[in-house]
């Protein structure tokens, strides 16, 4: 007992002694806002999983680059990996090392940061299967790792997760997750909670059936599962699970909110971000649209599409689940990241979820109950007039609603919503959250015959345009305790499709799908530094000391996506509806970047 | 050998080769696992389509095979990689299509047994029945037979069978049809050549038959004619095919019929 308490003092001084003046404790940072506490220890130095901390604050403590000297940044390093397609997530630097996971075929590239131009160590090729890229829906992308254990931890297209040794590069485990065979894809950056690996899935378009897998770190034994549709047990629902809302209450609702034996094609994927709250010990996340997306042949709830779950990440039990939109009709996913903070709200300490919704809503859960404090647009919105936070229902107009027989028309946001899963940041010191965010509508018109299998069939045509205002993106800083915004840096042709980081040096990093990398002032959303890059930007700024002692921040550039996959060759401008009616919104990418992988290094 | 007859196969030898890479291909992108329609064993009628128009047309033909799934059309015929489409919607955006060789409307299937042949959506035994249908999955997309079914308040009747199936198996979008022999379902609503083919080459009696018209559908098509597509562009190609499907009306027509094509004239057959 007495050893294992003078090695926690031993560590605790050595990481001070080490970060110097970049000392914070993990979770407590010099300037916050009275009463903000982070739950998740911070990255002080590497970045070990997807948003650096587990409450997916994406907030760096590090501020030796600052508002002061942030106009002093240069590139140090590159390395491009002539892979022409979308470079979502970021990179992890673990132990004087980068490592970079490429968009399909999916190669893990290992840069040695202790020598000048960072040469690579080892690039791991995992061959997943050349199918997959057929059946991916949007782009072959990948969206991250995670670091555990002495293992890097990534999924490829293909439905494998892959453990790789971080200093040799080999193969530690490989574990099939999905049934490529049904359309399933894996796409997500899978993290990593005590020795539990956590695992989405990808093609809710084929109508496969939504699922968190939950591996072994050792061994990459499959450990527990749970469906987004179907019965109790299927979902891991038991006597822990006390949802808040009436509506979220009952037996089996996977099962009865759906037209009889429907959930098997239930949808519902996971292909966004996951989070932690060590203190709670309850993980949170959120699934995608529904299967078929044609709403006229599911009627009921379709639960537990468009939902939010709190589950214990060693028995996949339930805690909660909120959905967010019953019988989704737009394709809204809320994937989106799940922010954790304890910040003061009406007068008293709230453990808080903040959830940017592809919605366009801005959702301040209690994420103890599930209760949702606020809902806000924090885009312009048509297709619900606000929430009823007593029911916790979407007032909707149902004129915005598309039918077989009825083509909605000035729906905003568009189904790419008011923000894509590209992560937002919570800044402690300004209690605001750095939204990257989308302003398009769109209109459902006739219906064209398309053709697949052998079969022909109607599909309503859908055309994105920009919202009101005549802009496409904005980067929002959001007031959260007062629900509203205070600054916004618009884009006027392009959405704001990159992950955002705020850091301790009052400077948040964003990039621009034309491919301008920005370092802006958190309180006031001035410029304070941007370079243009070789391609645009779709990924997630990170930051790190090197082993220099030095600060950098590294960032992927790549278009590609869904909406970025309008850059590249193989699809064309002329037609407005196409790539799922995001042409239209995106017409003048091509004009204004070219596909091409790679990440950059910036020092000051 | 004669100095003649050496020279003679000299010429043969140095000529013949190039004059063989000279015989141009139909360059035919298609599904590999597909029937009725194709597959990598050249079973299906668009191989033996594709082979009768090689063959008028002086070619020789050569595959891209690629499941017909999403992004099927960037992959094949815009990518460059094949030159036609053997079946597609006339008239089609993606495409430039040929003249239409043929029409044909979606079936209900089902047991012979179960004596059904229903025919019209309106049948008031459907109320009763669990009805199989295709889904597609993307977009706000639906057959307009199923459209038809949702009209009639019967979406708790109805099973979805993703027509893409499951990729490991033999004609994964036969699933459906496996399901009515199987007696999973009552009854399959699907397009007319694979209900077709699979309720005659099922090993439990199965019968196809086609969906007639009310006057409450009006607006839907129930029938869609089929044409050969070819890039965009490759008007010249398309004007050969169309030569040969004119000049080859009744070849192609028997064709159909050998893979029990149910084949219908009328823009809709309407319901008596």
């Amino acid at each position: 007992m007495m050893r294992i308490f003078q090695s926690i003092l031993f560590t605790t001084f050595m990481m001070a002694s080490v970060w110097g003046q970049n000392a914070p404790s993990a979770t407590d940072v010099p300037g916050s806002q009275a009463g903000i506490h982070l739950v998740s220890p911070l990255p002080t130095g590497d970045w070990t999983m997807p948003a650096g901390d587990y409450a997916n604050t994406r907030f760096s403590p590090l501020s030796q680059i600052n508002t002061g000297n942030v106009k002093n940044l240069h590139i140090v390093g590159m390395m491009a990996d002539g892979i022409p397609h979308g470079h979502e997530g970021g990179p992890l630097v673990v132990n004087k090392t980068l490592y970079m996971v490429t968009p399909f075929p999916n190669y893990l590239i290992a840069l040695d940061l202790t020598k000048p131009g960072y040469p690579m160590k080892w690039r791991f090729e995992p061959n997943p299967d050349g199918r997959s890229q057929g059946i991916a829906c949007c782009d072959v992308v990948n969206r991250g790792a995670s670091y555990a254990d002495g293992k890097i931890i990534y999924n490829t297209l293909d439905d494998n997760t892959i453990a790789v040794d971080a200093d040799k590069g080999t193969l530690v485990w490989k574990t099939t997750v999905g049934d490529e065979d049904l359309g399933e894809t894996v796409t997500m950056a899978p993290i990593v909670v005590k020795n539990v690996v956590l695992v989405g899935d990808s093609g809710g378009e084929l109508g496969v059936r939504g699922k968190l897998t939950a591996l072994d770190l050792k061994s990459g034994k499959i450990l527990w599962r749970a469906y987004n549709s179907g019965p109790d047990k299927d979902a891991l629902i038991g006597a822990d699970f006390k949802a808040f809302y009436p509506k979220d209450q009952g037996k089996d609702l996977g099962v009865s909110s759906w037209t009889p034996d429907q959930w098997h094609m239930g949808g519902g994927t996971i292909w966004g971000w996951i989070s932690y709250d060590p203190e709670l010990n309850l993980i949170y996340y959120g699934t995608g649209n529904p299967g078929v997306w044609n709403d006229d042949m599911r009627p009921g709830d379709n639960k537990w599409s468009i939902t939010i779950w709190a589950r214990n990440p060693e028995t996949g039990a339930a805690k909660w689940a909120y959905q967010i939109e019953p019988h989704d009709g737009w394709d809204y996913d809320e994937i989106m990241e799940n922010v954790l903070v304890d910040m003061p709200w009406h007068g008293r300490t709230r453990k808080l979820l903040l959830h940017p919704g592809r919605t366009g809503f801005m959702f301040v859960l209690d994420r103890e109950t599930g209760e949702v404090l606020s809902a806000e647009n924090f885009v312009p919105v048509t297709w619900a007039k606000g929430y009823d936070l007593k029911t916790g229902l979407p007032m909707e107009d149902p004129d915005k609603r598309p039918h077989t027989n009825h083509y909605a028309r000035g729906v905003c946001p568009s189904s790419t919503g008011g923000k894509e899963f590209v992560p937002s940041s919570f800044s402690p010191k300004t209690g605001y959250l750095y939204i990257p965010a989308h302003n398009t509508c769109m209109d459902y018109s006739g219906e064209d015959v398309n053709y697949i299998a052998g079969t022909p069939y109607l599909g309503a045509s859908v055309r994105m345009y920009p919202g009101p205002g005549g802009y496409q993106g904005e980067l929002i800083a959001w007031d959260v305790t007062n629900a509203k915004k205070v600054w916004g840096i618009k884009e006027t042709d392009l959405p704001v499709y990159s992950g955002v980081l705020a850091t301790a040096g009052d400077v948040v990093f964003y990039g621009t799908m034309d491919g301008w990398f920005r370092a802006v002032d958190s309180r006031t959303g001035s410029v304070l530094w941007q370079e243009k890059l070789t391609s645009g930007i779709i990924g997630n700024p990170m930051t790190f000391i090197g082993p220099d002692g030095k600060q950098y921040v590294a960032i992927y550039v790549g278009i590609g996506g869904w909406m970025g996959a309008v850059a590249l060759p193989s699809v064309s401008t002329d037609d407005d509806y196409a790539a799922l009616g995001v042409v239209g919104a995106m017409k003048k990418i091509k004009q204004m970047t070219n596909p091409g992988g790679a990440v950059y290094v910036f020092g000051y | 050998m004669s100095s003649a007859i050496r020279k003679m196969a000299a010429f043969v030898f140095c000529c013949a080769l190039p004059v063989l890479a000279a015989t141009p291909e139909l360059r035919v992108c298609a599904d590999p696992n597909n029937l009725p329609y194709s597959n990598q064993q050249q079973q299906g009628f668009e191989n033996a389509l594709a082979k009768l128009a090689a063959s008028d047309l002086g070619m020789n033909v050569s595959y891209f095979w690629f499941p017909q799934r999403h992004k099927f059309f960037r992959n094949t015929l815009q990518a460059g990689v094949c030159d036609v489409v053997m079946e597609v919607p006339s008239g089609i955006d993606i495409a430039s299509t040929t003249v239409p060789y043929f029409r044909s409307t979606y079936v209900f299937v089902s047991r012979r047994d179960r004596n059904l042949r229903i025919a019209s959506f309106d049948d008031p035994r459907l109320k009763n029945l669990r009805i199989g249908v295709h889904v597609t999955g993307e977009n706000d997309e639906a057959m307009p037979s199923t459209t038809a079914l949702l009209h009639r308040g019967l979406v708790r009747n109805l099973e979805g069978y993703s027509i893409f199936g499951k990729l490991s198996e033999q004609n994964p979008g036969a699933d459906i049809v496996r399901a009515v022999a199987d007696q999973d379902i009552d009854v399959a609503v699907v397009w007319g050549p694979l209900g077709g083919y699979f309720a005659e080459h099922s090993s439990e009696p199965l019968e196809a038959t086609p969906v007639c018209a009310a006057p409450a559908d009006r607006q839907l098509p129930l029938s869609f004619e089929i044409s050969m597509g070819v890039r965009p562009g490759n008007e010249a190609l398309r004007d050969k095919l169309n030569e040969f499907i004119l000049r080859h009306r009744s070849e192609i027509r028997q064709l159909l019929d050998s893979y029990a094509v149910p084949l219908v004239s009328a823009p809709e057959v309407t319901c008596p």
